[in-house]
């Protein structure tokens, strides 16, 4: 039944409709009459941000955490454009996300009012879909159909905007039961002929690879798990892009380890060498392909996706499967169980001899040292001495982030947060505050670097107010690190700002912020350190002095192919010097 | 000018199809924003649009007929129709040129300023391409044309050493042939 109500009170009674429980925020004069609903009511809890960007990564951590759309509150103009890194970094990473914006008066709309701005001319190419309300009466509607895009399909941020006097004028609320969208039918099953075609051609492999990405994540648990029972009908080795780790788990004998242009070596040439590729839930990204002219050769392509978009626009895929990864593989699974197909057990034998003299290689090695702790080394002691309880590990940007993803191993999906497409430093302390949120008990660690965490260092000021007690893990080198990395590559070691010089002291900071700071410098006081952090009941600074010059290997460089990789241990720095060519060096 | 795979750290472009013209009917919500939408996806995505013309085509139900006309290679095609169809408010998208030879039609007005000779040259043209008077003085014409593009181009062509003024055009209305709806 609709009932009246003022525009403001229909935002609250729609949140809780759609089962919010959390919203992260910033308040401002244009969304004060929604923020005098949630001062009456106390059904959904606000958490205070420092910073609206703060607000949209939080609201990323929680969604992917917990597989259920994430909240965003804020003001008009400087609030609006604030968000729009957060929106952006949601849409590349396909982040079901509703943010509300406040806007001036409609009748004030055009005028350049105080704190007005185009919210949603800017945010249209950074969100899925977004709406401006300027009649009460469409509100509780809008705000019904934004969880739907949001959720619906794959996954992605959507505004709402709302002029103050909308939020103050009275009008009928209806239910979420009875919107219906007008057009928006994302397609979930796929076609039965496809996934049939796609069993025959998995059945006579003899190289195959299975390349899951982050829509088996994004498609729910039961993905994984179906994932996990298709690897095990098949036997088939399995590699996952960045978005993708978790799905899999990492102790499994398939697992190959991640892909790509930090991907292990096995990985890396299976998808070189590979005769059929099941591509599940990813989107063929530039950083998983290399050189596109030399990507897998020889294989027959299966790739599953539920965004036709993502189909051939990258690499021409031989058979393409439109649907949900869950849908999909329960078909796939169910029809190769009927089949009870006859293997090539010889030829996968010798895949599998083959995979094996690649993992012998160890790409992942590096040369420890015990004078000086290295990064790699840091993150496989909070590894362990993290791995045997409920962990959620998020990161920031750069070389850490692609250390984190090597050596910390993950069992189970929507326990890795990171930005993926759109590689937004500053994600990692907000986005940990998300997932702490959601998930009070657990160990929430966000390994960083000190560059990249510095950008949203504000935050810890939110998970003080807010009790919540993340873990900051800064791998400190005074560098940016993966920018040195590849001035050191391509730019002759001219070390153009990376560098920096002047730091604030991590342990006082955190002193500042009324949290702990933990420091370790060297590899002997590392384990005591990270026990220490684990055990502290607030937030946690922790200072971890690493090798300031380590790079991050392996590394396929310059635009070249899955087969030809940089290997740590095989580099030093006279190779690094040749490892791309003069012209190569001008170009990128 | 082409580079060398090898070295940048973004993949090279591969330039191995040719480039295709393609007319699109593109079936939307007219609602505020909606061919904002549109144009932003093709100058976001770097795609041509070589005519777009929309309006509201079924009022009942405030749909809007955008048909575009692009060109891209049959895989950018491909990708701009899907990102089309990725637009929330849109209903639907056929590549009329794929169903095979589409009516396609456009109006232009066009004034030609002149005496004597080229004045008498251009009526006499402007009846040869079937275009209607309809504006005169003793010194110019605006003609009305209608046609498929390649007659507007042609008469605008030999329009042009007649005194050609200004053009202004609609753009292309395009509809399948048969007696199907899209």
């Amino acid at each position: 039944m609709a009932r009246e109500m003022t525009g403001a009170e229909m935002v609250l009674k729609a949140l809780a409709d759609q089962g919010v429980e959390h919203i992260f925020g910033y308040p401002g004069g244009a969304v004060l009459p929604i923020y005098d609903e949630i001062f009456k009511r106390n059904d959904i809890e606000h958490i205070l941000v420092r910073h609206e960007q703060g607000a949209v990564h939080a609201a990323e951590g929680y969604a992917r955490s917990t597989g259920k759309p994430g909240v965003v509150l804020v003001t008009s103009g400087p609030g609006a454009t604030n968000a729009v890194t957060g929106l952006t970094d949601a849409l590349m990473d396909s982040v079901p996300v509703v943010c509300l914006t406040g806007q001036v008066p409609t009748h004030l709309i055009g005028n350049d009012a105080f704190q007005e701005c185009d919210t949603v001319g800017i945010t249209r190419p950074c969100t899925k879909h977004n709406y401006l309300v300027k009649d009460v009466n469409d509100l509780a509607r809008v705000m019904h159909e934004a969880f739907y895009v949001a959720t619906a399909g794959r996954p992605g941020p959507v505004v709402v905007d709302i002029p103050k006097d909308v939020q103050f004028a009275t009008g009928e609320y209806v239910g979420p039961s009875n919107v219906k969208h007008k057009t928006y039918r994302p397609t979930v099953t796929g076609s039965q002929d496809a996934i049939r075609t796609a069993v025959e051609l998995m059945e006579g492999a003899k190289k195959p690879i299975l390349y899951s990405g982050g829509g088996v994540i994004n498609s729910g648990p039961a993905a994984s798990q179906l994932l996990r029972e298709l690897v095990r009908l098949t036997g088939f080795p399995i590699t996952s892009t960045l978005m993708g780790l978790g799905a899999f788990p990492a102790s499994g004998k398939e697992w190959l380890g991640m892909l790509g242009m930090h991907g292990t070596y096995e990985a890396n040439w299976a998808m070189h060498d590979c005769d059929v590729m099941v591509c599940i839930g990813a989107r063929f990204d530039d950083r998983i392909t290399g050189r596109l002219d030399a990507f897998s050769p020889g294989s027959k392509k299966i790739h599953i996706d539920i965004d036709p978009s993502s189909i051939n626009k990258n690499v021409h895929v031989d058979l393409p499967i439109i649907g949900d990864v869950g849908h999909v593989l329960e078909e796939i699974i169910r029809v190769w169980k009927a089949r009870s197909p006859d293997q090539d057990t010889n030829a996968l034998k010798e895949w599998w001899q083959q995979i094996d003299k690649w993992r012998s290689r160890k790409s992942l090695n590096y040369k420890n040292r015990d004078d000086v702790i290295m990064p790699q080394y840091a993150i496989q002691r909070l590894y362990e001495a993290t791995k045997d309880r409920k962990t959620f590990i998020t990161t920031e940007v750069g070389q850490h982030q692609m250390w984190a993803a090597q050596h910390y191993h993950f069992e189970e999906p929507n326990h890795w947060m990171t930005s993926g497409g759109l590689g937004t430093m500053g994600y990692g302390l907000p986005a940990a505050i998300g997932v702490q949120k959601a998930h009070p008990d657990a160990l929430v660690v966000d390994i960083a670097g000190e560059a990249s965490v510095l950008m949203n260092m504000q935050e810890m000021s939110t998970a003080v107010q807010h009790d919540l007690p993340v873990k900051i893990f800064i791998l400190n080198n005074q560098y940016m690190g993966m920018v040195r990395q590849w001035q050191e590559l391509l730019h002759g070691g001219r070390y153009a700002h990376s560098y920096t010089e002047a730091l604030p002291d991590f342990v006082k900071l955190a002193e500042a912020y009324k949290c702990v700071g933990i420091r370790a410098e060297k590899p002997s006081e590392l384990d005591a350190a990270i026990a220490e952090m684990i055990n502290v009941k607030t937030p946690v600074i922790f200072d971890c002095v690493v090798d300031q010059v380590a790079n991050c290997f392996p590394m396929i460089p310059s635009g070249e192919a899955h087969n030809n990789m940089l290997l740590g241990d095989a580099v030093d720095e006279g190779d690094l010097d040749d490892a791309i060519s003069e012209e190569g060096k001008v170009l990128v | 000018m082409s580079t060398s795979p090898a070295q940048s750290h973004y993949p090279s472009a591969t330039y191995t199809q040719t480039s295709e013209s393609h007319t699109l009917s593109v079936l939307v919500d007219n609602e505020p924003g909606v061919l904002a939408r549109v144009i932003g996806l093709f100058s976001g995505r770097g795609y041509n649009i070589d005519s777009l013309t929309v309006s509201e085509t079924e009022h009942e139900s405030h749909l809007s007929r955008i048909t575009m006309v692009t060109t891209g290679t049959p895989m950018v095609i491909e990708q701009i129709i899907h990102q089309l169809e990725r637009l929330v408010p849109v209903h639907s998208v056929i590549d009329l040129t794929v169903m095979g030879n589409p009516l396609e039609r456009e109006l232009a007005l066009v004034k030609v300023a002149g005496k004597g000779d080229a004045r008498v040259e251009a009526l006499r043209l402007a009846e040869a391409f079937r275009a209607q008077v309809i504006d005169a003085s003793t010194e110019h014409f605006v003609f009305e044309i209608t046609g498929r593009l390649n007659k507007i181009e042609q008469f605008i062509t030999l329009m042009q050493p007649l005194g050609l003024v200004e053009v202004a055009r609609t753009g292309v209305a395009a509809i399948g042939r048969g007696k199907e709806a899209m």
